[in-house]
């Protein structure tokens, strides 16, 4: 029987691009449907009643939600090419920590940069601290899954393209402090899995633009 | 070799706890390092630079952090007493519960504890929402495992020895007979052997929870 594969989606959400990621690097055809987060659609809200998020995957018609959640088990599932996780239990605890690390830190620091209130600054400091203390992880590795990309660069690809509004809007110096993290995204782009998925840097911040002026009539 | 497993934690915290009950579930022989958190000692700020916290669980010399991903590490090297299915699917759904515990429910009954008037009527009413979708997922169901306890068990576990104390001390009914799967699954998870001889004792939590709230709730 073929598997079907549903993907519950929003363009810009990063959490979903590392979805698309981990489909593409395992070679999964699978259907990809736009929500609209002011008008989710009834099957959102059937498939994830009690977070109504995206992303969600509908495999065989059983959802799974919560974007690492729904890597792990995509790389559990179909475990016949890419491994994103290594096998060796010290090496994955150590891939689980930083990925969850990245869903701690990123997405909640970089919303106060681009909401640009009175905490602008002192997140702008964090955003840079939270880079720096990733890159360290990084060291001299092409990609955090050592030589071809894993878990934790599928975490963090997705939020390179929100680089530019983080400069735009605060001027944060990224690449200044950071160089090692801008190469290795450089790198992660030659992959075609990330590059088919990552979204376009302008586009974000325009999305960005809009989702802020309507979080701010709410 | 012989296995050195140490865990770095606290009396009280139940994310320590967590861990505890999965090294007595799979029998593994463990030093307990109880930290004092207001003068951390220079081991635990080695083994956990990033966060500084409890629980770190340090095997044959390798610090892992945050007790979920400690949960995982542990159910992958020790393979008895799984606290994980094979299944792809139902461990998707205990991760997602485990993940549900500690970003929305915790918090939401945290905040009911904490906070004051309007702000403690929200976090009130999401509370209870969230103890709603936790009661729907125990339907047919003795643990949240099955027949026998797992991760997601191990992370709402506090509920069975912590919102006693909560109710006690702001005098407010938490868990109620609204919950009547909630109120059964913390009896039947009360009752196992390797859980209970592990609670924290009852009146020393009384005692620091009742200073937590007057610092929150300072007399007027």
């Amino acid at each position: 029987m073929e598997d079907e594969v549903v993907l519950l989606d929003l363009w810009a959400s990063p959490f979903a691009i590392r979805v698309k990621i981990a489909l593409e690097e395992k070679g999964i055809k699978y259907e990809c449907k736009q929500e609209d987060l002011f008008n989710k659609s009834h099957l959102l809200l059937e498939m994830n009643p009690i977070h109504k998020k995206i992303p969600v995957l509908i495999h065989n018609g059983k959802p799974i939600s919560e974007s690492l959640i729904i890597v792990q088990y995509i790389d559990q599932v179909w475990n016949h090419k890419s491994p994103l996780l290594p096998s060796d239990p010290y090496q994955r605890s150590q891939a689980l920590f930083w990925a969850d690390y990245i869903d701690k830190k990123i997405y909640g620091i970089g919303r106060r940069i681009w909401m640009g209130k009175e905490d602008q600054e002192e997140a702008k400091e964090e955003l840079i601290q939270t880079f720096k203390t990733i890159e360290r992880e990084l060291g001299d590795k092409l990609y955090f899954g050592g030589e071809s990309i894993g878990y934790v660069d599928v975490a963090l690809v997705p939020f390179t393209s929100w680089f530019y509004t983080y400069e735009t809007c605060a001027n944060c110096g990224i690449e200044a402090a950071c160089p090692k993290l801008i190469a290795w995204a450089k790198r992660c782009k030659e992959n075609e899995s990330v590059s088919k998925a990552l979204t376009d840097p302008l586009e974000i911040y325009g999305y960005l633009l809009q989702l802020k002026k309507r979080l701010e009539l709410q | 070799m012989a296995e050195e497993v140490k865990l770095f934690k606290t009396w009280s915290t139940p994310f320590g706890l967590r861990v505890v009950w999965a090294l007595k579930l799979k029998g593994i022989q463990y030093d307990a390092i109880d930290e004092d958190l207001s003068n951390k000692s220079a081991l635990l700020l080695q083994y956990n630079p990033v966060y500084k916290k409890v629980p770190v669980l340090v095997h044959n010399g390798k610090p892992i952090s945050e007790s979920l991903v400690i949960l995982e590490y542990i159910d992958e090297t020790w393979k008895q007493n799984p606290i994980l299915p094979q299944d792809p699917l139902e461990k998707a759904r205990e991760r997602f519960w485990a993940k549900f515990n500690d970003e929305k429910l915790l918090p939401s009954i945290w905040g009911v504890f904490t906070k004051e008037g309007k702000e403690r009527e929200e976090a009130i009413a999401d509370s209870l929402e969230n103890l709603q979708f936790v009661e729907e997922e125990l339907t047919g169901k003795k643990f949240f495992g099955g027949e026998k306890i797992g991760l997601a068990d191990l992370v709402f576990g506090w509920l069975a020895y912590l919102i006693c104390v909560f109710e006690e001390v702001t005098g407010l009914k938490i868990i109620d007979e609204r919950f009547p799967l909630l109120l059964a699954w913390i009896q039947e998870f009360s009752e196992l052997p390797i859980i209970k001889d592990n609670f924290p004792p009852h009146d020393k939590l009384i005692i620091r929870y009742q200073a937590f709230y007057e610092k929150y709730h300072p007399a007027k």
